[in-house]
């Protein structure tokens, strides 16, 4: 179970006059297992808005809990600890190590886990397979497509089984049909019962979602 | 997957600058462990060449109110009638805790005799002994056995005596077995004979005037010497030919803090080499740095990766950097060292300290970089996308 509520929550960046105002006190609550979409203009503060929950990014004021945790009052080494219990985390660009194969990849939140080699190994694999990458394991970034790399990086997100994963515009930089599978993917994770906070400029990827968090000018609409 | 598993990922990766790491480590250790090492050689050679300065500290009886010059330096004095030490005595300086430091002692009688009618000094001495405690002494002839005499340059020349020659004591018949070169000291006007010869001749069996003591080696603690000769020798004065001594140390301390100071200045630059790479690495690496906290990495977990890439590299620089100094020293040590051939033996101290010093230099210059990456904000990661 694991329940979100951000109340009034505020960002502010810089200061004086050269200070950027990206969030303007906004509240919300997902439930567990819920999976939202979070849609807005560019500069919206949707991003933002994603880092804050994914407590990378402290709000200026303002309160975000987890099954009432307040987590921006945790030191940072327990939010870490947090973090990589609680939250998996899907970026854009993929952002995998280049010099580490995929399962290296896949394999990276579990080097700070007290586990055998060989079952963080086979923890990798098993979330590579879930994804439907397990042969190509031993290859680099750059020798598969960026449709599977997408798909390693879910296979990241996943292998420690956080209840939360967090999708910054997943399908951004792939064609409709990797775009289509990589929401397949998404969906059957939700199905499971992670609950999907996803950031995305496509209606028809948001319709895969049971909500939708409408930003504009650092508010919801 | 593990930290250390990162670490080494990633300094296979970015090879060029951990190459530049390296190469600012082991400039620096190679540099200290060769500057080391050549100045324990050239420590070494100088000592070898200071040995050649002969005796050091100098053995008297005790005495109320005497002054008497010898060799050239003020050594307190000596008289005829005082009391002189016996022999037996000296036999306790083998058993001081330096013993071993004594490269030679040289028991000397002296008394007046009188030759063809001239007043000359005559002095019993060991004569193995006095070839280390004389080693500029060169002969016409040859040293003698248990009957002969060596004369000083002037005696021979008062005397009129040559080698082979033959002059009276007391009614003994001796033979001049050699004739010193001109010193310029007081040896040029004594006659030399055999220590037992001497003693019976002057009527002092058993007794000395004086003694000499050779300390000269690498690390003789003089001082500590002349207490230690003085604890077992309580009737006697037992004085260190400062002059010699404290020019010895002067020279020796000169070279060592010279080394130590370019040591210290070669391995500030290599560790400023190494801080401004590992800084660069870690500007290079935000974005990595980002996804790590993004996974729940905590700041002491990037700081153990940074450090640990810190610390192969730097342990491999204090192996190849002592290699390397080593091999230079090698190379270098006949051009600054003359004549006995000074050597350079394999230290395994030294490669030790070379290897510590490697990784407590590489830690310490990583340190910055590393808390530095672990204090950098985890929302750069999103930013970046």
């Amino acid at each position: 179970m694991k329940r979100i509520q951000a109340q009034q929550i505020a960002k502010q960046y810089g200061k004086g006059d050269t200070a950027v105002t990206a969030l303007k006190g906004i509240s919300f609550t997902i439930d567990a297992g819920e999976f939202v979409a979070v849609m807005g203009e560019s500069g919206s503060g949707k991003s933002t808005l994603l880092s804050i929950v994914g407590t990378l990014n402290s709000p200026t004021s303002g309160r975000l809990t987890v099954d009432d945790i307040d987590v921006y009052a945790l030191g940072k080494d327990k939010r870490a600890d947090f973090r990589r219990k609680s939250i998996g985390f899907v970026f854009q660009n993929f952002n995998l190590l280049p010099y580490l194969t995929l399962a290296e990849n896949v394999m990276l939140p579990l080097a700070t886990v007290r586990e055998k080699r060989a079952k963080k190994r086979s923890m990798a694999l098993a979330a590579l397979a879930r994804v439907g990458l397990a042969e190509k394991a031993e290859r680099l970034p750059s020798q598969v497509s960026g449709g599977e790399q997408e798909r390693v990086a879910i296979a990241r997100a996943i292998v420690g089984r956080p209840p939360i994963i967090l999708a910054d515009e997943p399908t951004g930089n792939l064609d409709s049909k990797t775009g289509k599978d990589i929401m397949g993917i998404i969906n059957g994770l939700n199905s499971e019962g992670m609950t999907i906070i996803m950031v995305t400029h496509n209606p028809d990827y948001a319709a895969y979602a049971h909500r939708l968090l409408r930003v504009a000018d650092g508010v919801l609409e | 997957m593990t930290l250390g598993d990162i670490a080494i990922s990633n300094l296979r990766r970015r090879k060029g600058k951990a190459f530049f790491v390296l190469a600012g480590l082991l400039i620096g250790v190679s540099t200290v462990v060769a500057l080391l090492s050549l100045v324990s050689a050239m420590k070494e050679d100088i000592n070898h060449k200071l040995e050649m300065y002969g005796a050091n500290i100098l053995i008297v009886p005790k005495t109320e109110n005497l002054s008497l010059t010898y060799g050239g330096l003020s050594l307190g004095g000596v008289s005829f009638e005082m009391q002189e030490i016996r022999e037996e005595e000296l036999e306790n300086i083998k058993k001081i805790a330096n013993a071993n430091n004594v490269a030679a002692l040289g028991p000397m009688v002296l008394g007046p005799v009188t030759v063809a009618d001239q007043r000359l000094l005559m002095a019993g001495v060991d004569f193995q002994a006095f070839r280390v405690l004389r080693p500029w002494w060169t002969m016409k002839g040859q040293e003698p056995d248990d009957d002969g005499a060596l004369l000083g340059s002037e005696a021979a020349r008062l005397l009129g005596l040559g080698t082979g020659d033959k002059f009276q004591v007391n009614d003994r018949e001796i033979q001049v077995t050699g004739v010193l070169e001109t010193t310029g000291s007081q040896d040029d006007g004594l006659i030399f004979a055999p220590l037992a010869m001497t003693q019976e001749l002057l009527g002092k069996k058993d007794r000395i005037s004086m003694a000499e003591v050779a300390a000269l080696c690498s690390g003789c603690p003089i001082p500590e010497m002349v207490k230690q000769i003085s604890d077992v020798l309580p009737g006697a004065n037992v004085m260190a030919i400062q002059q010699v001594v404290k020019g010895r140390m002067e020279t020796l301390n000169h070279f060592e803090k010279f080394s130590y100071g370019v040591s210290a200045l070669v391995l500030l630059v290599g560790s400023l080499m190494v801080l401004v790479t590992m800084m660069g690495s870690v500007r290079e690496r935000t974005v990595e740095i980002g996804i790590f906290s993004a996974m729940g990495f905590r700041g002491s977990h990037v700081i153990r990766i940074i450090l640990m890439e810190a610390a192969i590299i730097s342990g491999l620089a204090g192996v190849l950097g002592y290699l390397v100094g080593f091999s230079v020293t090698k190379m270098l040590i006949p051009l600054f060292t003359e004549g006995h051939g000074a050597h350079v033996p394999f230290d395994p101290v030294m490669a030790a300290g070379a290897f510590l010093l490697s990784i407590f230099v590489g830690l310490a210059a990583s340190s910055y970089p590393a808390f530095a990456a672990s204090r950098l904000d985890p929302n750069e990661a999103l930013r970046a996308l």
